[in-house]
């Protein structure tokens, strides 16, 4: 039988607790954001991304004291590096590999991660937010994994069902979708939905039929837009999950956006999550960008 | 030509060069999202069939994308050397791969048949060879090149140092540095993968890795692996580095995509001859990966291996100090599982070999690829047997700004020990005058990275 996840973490974290050594997960994140996303040179086409730069910065969480390091020449010296990066440093060794809590740490982390990418959206979770679930080309998660080229597009009928239930030629259109980390959305959807309508009820833009689509890719929003007539569309989309969160949530928005368009002409707000950007606080950013967009008529690398 | 073979009594015919390349591969999710892979497991090896009695003069014949359409299969053709060609190209490729595994032939005879040999041939012959094969074939190869050190020698593991930073803060970055250090990496480069791609952050922390060189006299590399225009904008700012790099791609409709053109490198290679800090000659550094030519419809219906053995081709045209694959970053839609990239990983590193440039491999996988730690821990061992260049390591394998995992800085000191291996000899000296490698093992000291916060250095 495989080992719970859950049941690998409770019992690293409460050894690491006993013995009060360093442990990754604990650490400061720093909370300074990036200029730009993340853009590995293997993907040509990136889509453009905003700085969050009027976000105020999150308290740095405290450390607790401990007695940890005593391996280290210069303990104090470790404790101020570790407070500059969120890497797995100043984890010693035994012989020349990883010491069991680093090891099992490492492990449950990419239980998590892998737990986000297969896993489906808790489907109550969609039923508490009034969302009905529709299905991209993709027939299950491997599909989904291995054919990003059905993710983006519907079967006719999927279509007409949207059609059937959703208002049409809304300013705004707000879509979430599992892409690679149901996690994501399960740990985000709720505290940003709410604040995103408020902001744009606010700014006296018409929505659109909030849904959730399975096995989802970010270009499924130029099909859907097309279909529904919109002015922009938002999609809330699970991000590629890595070891130090496997919640991040992306927003990928988009003024009239069309199939096979640029992918320059998005603009996403990425790292929402608890340790990135709060989905309270993106929700009431991308109500901005999207009047932004509104007024400009233009999104991605078009929008000023 | 015959482009046909009959297996268990069904004849198999195939319409193209290209087509029976693309059918012959292992399996790669890659090819099925590309429309290419062979439809049964019988076609694959009635393409392999087929493929094992074409002539290398067939494979030159008929490259992938064409020659007045590419710069790519223009740098790769004319740079063959015809007098070599003239020997081998009435070989059949069956020939060609017991030619390399024979014991009659020698490293000296295989890098020199090599410069006769187009990335289709070579290929072609890798989808002809079993793992195994890969392994013993690329172990009798060692290239090697040399910017301030020497990397390639025969029982060298050499690796880089990626001390990547969520927001490239430079005082983060020097921590992942001076870890890796304590473990005995970066002695084929130190080099940053950044988050923002401007020439004014590049240039800051190319300046904290000159500084850190500097101080504690580093024999090694240093690099920021921005895009190759930011970075010669950098250099051109004044920016102190040894190597440019760029991601590569099997065709020019690829690397165009990339934003980038074989007339960029040079001018990057000339830039770097004037102003960089670099003894040479050997100053530039490429990355590539199966799949990318598909990812930006770049791959004119060809299979990622055939697109990443082009790759290698341009590469060699500008003798590159580092070229590595960065195998699994790419995700499951081109390499699904441990099984599709650690093939992937033995067929490029041999690829890379055969083709003569100075190969490593990034052995790494996504989350969202069925792999985990311990199939690219395989990966890495496989590959050290295999003589690879270098590796990537990163703090305790996880790279906290790319989101994916690659080898700890552990691991290298793991994989010298179990096969005998060592750093880079300048750099080994210096790991032993810092008390942190005595007779190719880590110290008890090793593994601190505070022994570097000491005044005065060591």
């Amino acid at each position: 039988m495989p080992i719970d996840a859950t049941m690998v973490e409770e019992a690293v974290t409460a050894v690491l607790r006993e013995m009060n050594l360093f442990s990754p997960a604990e650490k400061t994140q720093e909370k300074e954001p990036s200029l730009q996303a993340v853009i590995p040179q293997i993907t040509p086409a990136v889509p453009v991304v905003v700085p969050i730069a009027q976000l105020p910065a999150a308290e740095p969480v405290k450390q607790e004291e401990n007695t940890a390091h005593k391996d280290f020449s210069d303990p104090q010296a470790l404790e101020r590096m570790l407070q500059k990066t969120s890497a797995r440093i100043g984890v010693g060794k035994t012989g020349a590999r990883l010491r069991t809590d680093t090891l099992l740490h490492l492990r449950a982390d990419h239980a998590a991660a892998r737990d986000a990418v297969i896993l489906d959206v808790d489907a109550s979770l969609l039923d508490a937010l009034g969302l009905f679930a529709v299905q991209t080309k993709c027939t299950n998660r491997n599909e989904h994994l291995t054919r990003p080229d059905l993710g983006k597009i519907f079967e006719q009928e999927t279509l007409n069902e949207l059609l059937q239930k959703c208002k049409t030629g809304a300013d705004v259109q707000i879509f979430a979708s599992d892409g690679l980390s149901s996690r994501a959305i399960e740990a985000n959807l709720a505290n940003i939905l709410p604040v995103l309508n408020d902001a744009l009820a606010i700014h006296g833009l018409s929505a659109g039929t909030p849904f959730f689509v399975k096995y989802g890719r970010v270009a499924a929003q130029d099909t859907l837009a097309e279909a529904l007539g919109c002015k922009v569309i938002c999609t809330l989309i699970g991000e590629r999950p890595g070891l130090g969160s496997a919640e991040s949530m992306s927003a990928y928005i988009a003024y009239k956006p069309t199939v096979g368009m640029p992918e320059a002409n998005r603009t996403v707000v990425s790292n929402i999550y608890s340790g990135g950007t709060p989905a309270a606080e993106a929700g009431a950013y991308i109500a901005d960008l999207v009047v932004k967009m509104i007024e400009q008529q233009a999104s991605g690398v078009n929008l000023k | 030509m015959k482009l046909s073979a009959a297996l268990l009594g069904k004849t198999y015919t195939f319409a193209s060069v290209k087509e029976v390349l693309a059918k012959a591969n292992e399996v790669k999710s890659g090819d099925i999202l590309a429309g290419v892979v062979a439809q049964s497991d019988m076609e694959r090896i009635a393409a392999k069939e087929v493929l094992a009695n074409l002539l290398v003069s067939d494979l030159r014949e008929n490259p992938v994308v064409p020659y007045d359409e590419d710069e790519v299969t223009r740098i790769i053709q004319d740079g063959i050397n015809e007098t070599v060609y003239a020997k081998v190209r009435n070989w059949t490729l069956s020939e060609l791969r017991e030619w390399l595994l024979s014991y009659d032939t020698s490293e000296v005879a295989i890098r020199h048949i090599a410069n006769g040999l187009t990335a289709e041939v070579i290929a072609g012959v890798c989808k002809l060879m079993s793992n195994m094969d890969l392994v013993y074939t690329a172990s009798k190869i060692r290239v090697t090149a040399h910017c301030n050190t020497t990397i390639g020698g025969r029982g060298i593991f050499a690796t880089r140092l990626q001390p990547n930073h969520t927001t490239d803060n430079v005082e983060g970055i020097t921590a992942s540095l001076f870890e890796g250090l304590s473990y005995g990496c970066g002695d084929a480069l130190i080099g940053l993968n950044p988050v923002n791609d401007s020439s004014s952050s590049l240039g800051e922390v190319l300046k904290r890795f000159d500084e850190v060189k500097k101080q504690f006299q580093i024999p090694t590399q240093t690099c920021v692996l921005g895009h190759i225009n930011t970075q010669i904008e950098a250099v051109k700012n004044g920016a102190p580095t040894d190597l440019i790099f760029q991601s590569i791609a099997g065709s020019e409709k690829g690397n165009t995509a990339f934003g980038f053109n074989a007339d960029t490198v040079r001018h990057a290679q000339s830039l770097l001859k004037k102003h960089g800090t670099a003894t040479g000659p050997d100053v530039l550094y490429f990355e590539t990966g199966q799949g990318s030519e598909l990812s930006s419809d770049a791959h004119y219906g060809a299979d990622q291996v055939t697109m990443e053995a082009r790759c290698y081709g341009f590469a060699k045209a500008f003798h590159p100090f580092l070229v590595n694959t960065v195998v699994g970053f790419i995700g499951p839609e081109y390499l699904y599982d441990s099984k599709q990239v650690i093939r992937a990983g033995l067929e490029d590193h041999f690829m890379g070999k055969l083709t003569g440039i100075s190969m490593g491999c990034d052995c790494c996988y996504t989350n969202h690829m069925n792999a985990d730690q311990n199939d690219i821990e395989n990966l890495t061992m496989l590959l050290a047997g295999a003589g690879v260049n270098y590796i990537v390591t990163v703090p305790a394998s996880d790279d906290i700004m790319l989101n994916y995992q690659s080898n700890s800085y552990h691991d290298a000191a793991a994989v010298r020990e179990i096969l005998n291996l060592r750093p880079i000899r300048p750099f080994e000296q210096w790991l032993e005058k810092y008390g942190i490698m005595e007779n190719g093992r880590l110290t008890k000291i090793a593994g601190d990275p505070t022994i570097f916060l000491r005044k005065g250095g060591a």
